[in-house]
Order: C-alpha cells, then structure tokens, then sequence
C-alpha cells in the first residue's frame, strides 16, 4: 500500500497532446476516480501511472519511489482491464497465482494465497474452471483476485465494471467497495460514467482534453463545479447566464445572487434542487422563475418535468407524488433555495 | 425444384474438381501395385516395385537426405518466422509495412525464376552448389509461409493478456513463453507443418542448387525418369503423397482453413 502522485505530467502523442501538465495526489488507502469523456486522456493517465506509457516530463511517485523510468513488471501494481484479460489457457486458479508464480513464492504458499483471494472475492469454488466457463460477473471477480494476490501498492481499474449489465454493475460497485476497504489498497479506477465515479470514490479528478480541470471529492466537485463542462458532466444542470438571459431580465423572477456572484456570472441549478408550484411562491428568502411546461416524463419513482422560459430550457426532477398535476403550456413556477445556486466561473 | 437442381450441379461440380485433381494420382498408386512394368492390363496385385525400391539405395539415400533437410528447414524457418512475426505484430519500426509487403511476393514468383536468382546469386558468393545452398534456399522459401500462418494467428491474440502478465511483474520472455506462445502454438505447428511441405516436395529450387549424387528424393526421380520409368518411382512416389497428404492434413486441422473449427 503506498499513496501515489502525479506531478506535472504531460505526454504527447505526434501533434496530440494527451496528458497536459496534469497534477493529482492520490493518498493511501484512498479510492480514486479519474472521470471525464471518451479522448480526455483519464486511460493515459493510468497508463502512465500504470507504467505501459512514459510520459514526456513530469514526475510520478509510488510510495516514496520515483517511477518514471520503471517498467511495468518492475511497478509493483495491480491492474485490472476492461476485457478482464484472463489467460484462456489458464485455469482460474493458475490466473490468480500467475503474478505469484513470477515472483517465485513457492507452490504451498501459492495455494495458499490464491485460496484467499478467490474466498475475498466470493469464487472459493471455481479455481478449477477454465475462463470460459464462468459469467462476466464471476470473471470480473477473477480478474480483481488476480490484481491483489501479489499484495501490490496500488490498484488500477481500466473501466473495469462497463461490460456488465446495469443490475450486476451495481452489485459489483459494492463489491468493490467492500473489497477495497478491506485490504486498504490505494485504487485508482477510470471511468466515463459519473454516477459510478461519485458513489465509490474518496476524491475524483476530473480530466478534459488531457488537463486535470478539477480535483476534490464528490459532494465538493459535484456542488462547486469549476465551469460548466464540468457542472454538466457530474450531473445535470440549469444554466442561467445573466447576460442577456431573458429568465434572469424576466420582470417577475427573483434570482438571490450568492455571495461572490456578479451580474455577470453564470449561475447553475441542479434538476433535484428545484421544485415546481402552480402558483407564486411566497417569501424572500427564495428564488424563483415562471416558466411554462413542455413536457413531463413519467419514470417510476421519479419524473422529469421540462419547462421553458423565454428561449431558456430547464430541467426538474422530483419524485413524481411531489409534482402537483401541471397544465401543460400552462404558467408554472420554478422555485429552489438561495444556497443551491451554484457560481460557476466564467471560462 | 430450382434449388435441388442447383445443389446437383454444386455436387457435380465439386466431383469433377476431385476427380480432375485424384485421377491421375490414384492410377499412379494403383499401378505401383501392378507386377507388370510396362502398365499391361489386366491388373494383377504385386508388391514387387515396394521390395525393389527397398533395396535401391540410391532412391532410400536421396530420400533419408529430403527428410534430413526437411526437418531441419522446418525447425530454421519456424524458429526464424515466429521471431519475426512477433517482432512485426510487437514493434513499430521504420519500413514495418514495407516488410510485410515484400513477404508475399517470394510466395507468387514461379519458383524456377527463384531457383535461378539464388544459383546465381549462391555462385555469385562463393557458396556454390550443394547441401548448404540447399538448406538455406529451402529456408528461404519456407520462411514467408511460416510467418504468414503465425502472423494470422497472432492477428487474433489480445495484446491487453500481455499487458496483464507484464502488471503482475513477468519479463518480456515471461510474457512471451507463458501468454503468447501458448495462444500461437496451433500457429506455429500450422507453420512448421507447411515449411516442412515446401521443403520436402521441393524440386525446382533443390535441383538447381543440389550436387549431383547429392540429391534430393524429387531431384532423383526426375533424374531417374530420365534414364527410363520404372514403376519404382510410382511406388516411392505413392510413399511421398500418402506422407505429404497427411502433413498438409495436418497443418489445416491448426490453420482454420474453411472457417473456425
């Protein structure tokens, strides 16, 4: 177990640049993610710190080991892949105990160790089948065994829950979890899905177009978005742009201005932070908007009600018995707490 | 109905095609069971020509030195090919695609044009004629068909299962002899199957640069047949397609010829 950190990181592929100055410390123990969309360069990232890329400048440490000019096999990690990459020629035993075998450790405590890591991940039956025979759950599972046998400093997950279907992905987020909070590993996994990287993670970096553009944990980068790529990706979010934004010149709304903000700023409001009314809310200590319905989708639990405000379209979601009947093109009101304004600063 | 009609023509077709191929073959192993040495009908079964060729030590010589320089082509190009179908699949380097490329072509030239070059060009270095000349021309033409068998195999191989052996602290030879050599070995025996084909049923090239009275089996039948046909040669011959029918037998039971088994 070991912290890592990355320091001023770039890398270049031709006239691409990939990884652009990029700075995360990613402390002991903790579970990391690296989010952002398809080409951000979140892959590189681990790569890099995984060992298979070197990068250009910069430094990267692993414990108090500096690392740039080591190998892969010489890092002492464990990586998990997006195919699992199990050995098909292997049974799911000699799988787990391949690192294990390279490093010589001897049959008896092979077993030994192997027999553990399949107990942890729940697969203590299994060691004798082949790959093949197993679900993508259960090879997941041997594809997690098989990155901590060898007891490394630090866990690498390349998207590592993206093949499954839905209901066993949230299965296995706990799983992961639980695992990982066991033996304590410091695990950093990357991930496009936001949802996944806010509910496993201690600390998530956020990457676009190969730089970090934020760092922090879930509850902070998810309220305190640092621009509206970000407040948009973390989750939906209603833009108001003071300038020229008819919602804010609109006569009857009553936008409260956080502190910090300007008239200028550019202001953001989740979709589970507003509520709807049919008539004007009352108060000052509010702020509010009238809008018109356009749409309202029904999704079991909740609902999503679209309305529109002089050009503007906003999003609400709520749980569906909270959303009185609305008449559709009808005028509504959006109304939402002064303190879930988010400032987001200007690009 | 239309398409029973169509599959009858298919079937007729594809007996044609089989009987065009074998014909020829099956009356030569068929008359090297005949006792007479002039193909005089009626058939009568002999096993005369086996038991002469037994005792030709010209032809069992020629034929000891065909498998003698078959096997050792086969190990110098499956040993040569596979190195270097990994280097290809592993590396980028400069003139990678070039490479490539120009590994076809040995494969399309007729081989007398090949047999000539590599005289000349054996000549040419003070190597000459014989055994050496042989082998290393034998390893030539082999090596493209190992590498493109072992290529086609290692085509469908995941790179990330070495990336994975590497994360768990394996060494480049590591990874290469327990996750990559095990995925390619179907491959590989493919390969070496094939360079032993090349290699035994090799005339043109073996001709041109084999030492008279150092010849190869091919070599010497043509040779002989020279001098004046006995039905010997039908026998050996029978002998050199029942063992070249059953290699190449082999070779696409592990090269997925016809789709994936």
């Amino acid at each position: 177990m070991a912290e890592v950190s990355v320091q001023n990181v770039t890398k270049s592929f031709g006239s691409l640049k990939a990884l652009n100055d990029v700075t995360m410390d990613f402390p002991n123990g903790g579970f990391f993610a690296l989010l952002g969309p398809s080409g951000s360069g979140k892959t590189t990232l681990l790569r890099t710190i995984a060992g298979f890329i070197f990068a250009d400048s910069g430094s990267i440490y692993i414990g108090d080991q500096s690392v740039e000019n080591i190998p892969v096999e010489k890092r002492d990690i464990g990586m998990m892949f997006q195919n699992y990459a199990l050995f098909p020629n292997m049974t799911v035993a000699d799988n787990v105990g391949f690192g294990l075998r390279v490093r010589k450790v001897g049959a008896a405590e092979e077993r030994r160790r192997v027999g553990e890591a399949l107990e942890l991940v729940q697969l203590g039956q299994l060691g004798d089948r082949k790959p093949h025979q197993l679900s993508g759950g259960q090879r997941q599972r041997v594809a997690l065994a098989r990155a901590i046998v060898t007891n490394p400093k630090v866990l690498l997950l390349d998207e590592p829950l993206s093949a499954l279907d839905k209901s066993l992905r949230v299965d296995m987020q706990i799983e992961l979890k639980r695992i990982q909070r066991e033996i304590g590993i410091t695990t950093i996994f990357v991930t496009h899905d936001q949802e996944e990287a806010l509910t496993l993670s201690d600390k998530i970096g956020i990457l676009r177009q190969g730089a970090m553009i934020q760092a922090g944990p879930p509850r902070e980068v998810y309220n305190n978005p640092v621009d509206i790529f970000t407040a948009e990706f973390l989750g939906e979010a209603n833009i108001l742009t003071a300038q020229g934004g008819t919602a804010l010149s609109s006569a009857r709304a009553d936008i409260k201005l956080p502190s910090g903000a300007t008239e200028q700023s550019t202001l953001a409001v989740r979709p589970e932070n507003m509520s709807i009314s049919t008539s004007e809310p009352g108060g000052d200590a509010i702020s509010k908007i009238p809008a018109t319905l356009v749409r309202r989708i029904f999704a079991g639990a909740m609902a999503t009600c679209v309305l529109e405000n002089g050009g503007n379209t906003f999003k609400v979601i709520a749980r569906d018995q909270d959303i009185p009947d609305l008449p559709e093109g009808g005028e509504i009101w959006l109304s939402w707490k002064p303190e879930h304004t988010m400032v987001v600063p200007n690009p | 109905m239309k398409g029973t009609y169509l599959a009858w023509v298919g079937k007729a077709w594809l007996g044609l095609i089989l009987f065009f191929l074998y014909a020829p073959i099956i009356v030569m192993a068929f008359m090297s069971f005949n006792a007479s040495q002039y193909y005089q009908l009626p058939f009568e079964f002999s096993l005369t020509w086996y038991e002469k060729l037994g005792q030709n030590t010209e032809i069992l010589n020629a034929a000891t030195r065909s498998v003698l320089i078959a096997l050792t082509t086969t190990v110098i190009a499956t040993t040569l090919g596979t190195a270097a179908s990994l280097a290809l699949f592993r590396f980028e380097f400069r003139g990678k695609r070039f490479l490539q490329v120009m590994l076809f072509p040995p494969i399309a030239i007729p081989w007398l044009i090949t047999g000539t070059a590599m005289l000349i060009f054996f000549y040419g270095v003070g190597l000459g004629r014989g055994t050496p000349s042989v082998l290393i021309g034998h390893v030539a033409l082999a090596l493209p068909y190992v590498i493109v068998v072992v290529s086609a195999r290692l085509a469908t191989f995941d790179v990330t299962l070495e990336e994975a052996a590497r994360s768990m602290g394996a060494d480049s030879w590591t990874v290469t002899r327990r996750v990559t050599l095990p995925w390619i070995a179907s491959g590989i025996i493919a390969g070496a199957l094939f360079a032993f084909a090349v290699s035994f049923d090799q005339f043109v090239v073996s001709y041109f640069l084999s030492e008279p009275g150092d010849s190869t089996l091919p070599v010497l039948i043509y040779t002989s047949i020279r001098k004046g046909f006995t039905p010997e040669i039908n026998a050996i011959s029978t002998i050199i397609i029942v063992i070249s029918m059953a290699v190449m037998l082999f070779a696409a039971r592990f090269s997925n010829f016809g789709g994936e088994r």
